[in-house]
C-alpha cells in the first residue's frame, strides 16, 4: 500500500477508534491522545503490517495496548475506590431465583450467536449497554473482556482483592445480559 | 446436585478462572439436565464472543 493510501485508510478508522477509546477510558481527552498515539504508531509500523491481517484488527490491537498503558498509569495515580463499595451489592441478582434456587424466570433462548454477531446494529446496542455500566464495574470488565487481560493481572493492576474482582465481573456480566435482553433480544426490541 | 443459582455463578466464574475439576463436573452434570441453565451459559458465551469482536465491522 502506498503511504498516502495507508494514511487515508488509517484516518478512515479514526472515528471507530475514538469511540472505542472513549468507552474504555471515559475521558475524551485521554481517548483522543490514545488514538493519536495509535495512528502514529501504526503509520510508523506500516512496514511491519504489510497487509497480513485486516488493517482494522491490527490497529485496534495497537490501540488496546495504548489503553492498557493509560489505565496502568491512571491506577497508579488515582486508585479505584476500595472493597466495600463493590461487595455490598453482590446480592443484586438474588431476586432472579426462588428460595429453592430455581430460576424465577428461565433465561431466554438468544438463538444462533452468528445471527446477532453479524449485525452492525447489535454492536451499537452493546455499546449503549456498556456505557450504562457504572464506571467501577466498566473499568474492570472492559480490561477483562475487551483488552483480554487475565483476572489476576487486573486485580494486581487496580490493587483490588481477587474476591472483589470476581464480584465486579459477575455484576458486569449480569447487567449486560439484562440490558441486551431488554434492548436486543426481548420482545419489542430491535432485533429481527 | 447444585441449584441453578449456584450453577449460574459458577458458569460466570468459569469465564474468569479455571474452576476445580469437581466443580466443573458438577456444572456439566447440571447443564445436561437443565435447559434454563444451558440457555444462560449460551447467553454468556454469546456475550463473550460479541465483546471479543467489538467494535464490530
Ligand atoms: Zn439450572
Amino acid at each position: 500500500m502506498a503511504d498516502d493510501n495507508f494514511d487515508s485508510e488509517l484516518n478512515r478508522l479514526r472515528p471507530t477508534l475514538l469511540r472505542f477509546a472513549v468507552l474504555q477510558l471515559r475521558d475524551e481527552q485521554a481517548a483522543e491522545d490514545a488514538v493519536q498515539d495509535t495512528l502514529l504508531a501504526a503509520f510508523e509500523g506500516r512496514a511491519r503490517f504489510a497487509g497480513r491481517a485486516q488493517l482494522k484488527t491490527w490497529v485496534v490491537a495497537i490501540l488496546k495496548n495504548k489503553i492498557v498503558d493509560r489505565i496502568r498509569q491512571r491506577s497508579r495515580e488515582a486508585p479505584l475506590p476500595e472493597v466495600g463499595e463493590y461487595a455490598c451489592e453482590s446480592e443484586e441478582f438474588d431476586a432472579l431465583f426462588a428460595a429453592d434456587g430455581h430460576w424465577q424466570e428461565p433465561p431466554a433462548d438468544w438463538g444462533d450467536p452468528a445471527k446477532a454477531l453479524e449485525q452492525g446494529r447489535f454492536y451499537e446496542v452493546l455499546e449503549l449497554c456498556m456505557k450504562a455500566l457504572p464506571e467501577n464495574l466498566a473499568r474492570v470488565f472492559l480490561m477483562r473482556e475487551i483488552l483480554e487481560m487475565e483476572t489476576d493481572e487486573i486485580c494486581k493492576e487496580l490493587a483490588i482483592s481477587s474476591s472483589n474482582c470476581w464480584v465486579v465481573l459477575y455484576r458486569a456480566r449480569m447487567r449486560l445480559r439484562e440490558c441486551l435482553q431488554l434492548r436486543w433480544f426481548g420482545e419489542g426490541a430491535e432485533a429481527e | 446436585m447444585k441449584t441453578c443459582k449456584e450453577v449460574h455463578r459458577l458458569v460466570i466464574e468459569g469465564q474468569d478462572r479455571r474452576l476445580p475439576l469437581s466443580q466443573r463436573i458438577a456444572v456439566r452434570m447440571h447443564l445436561l439436565l437443565c435447559d434454563a441453565c444451558r440457555r444462560f451459559e449460551a447467553q454468556m458465551e454469546l456475550l463473550r464472543q460479541a465483546l471479543r469482536r467489538f467494535p464490530g465491522d
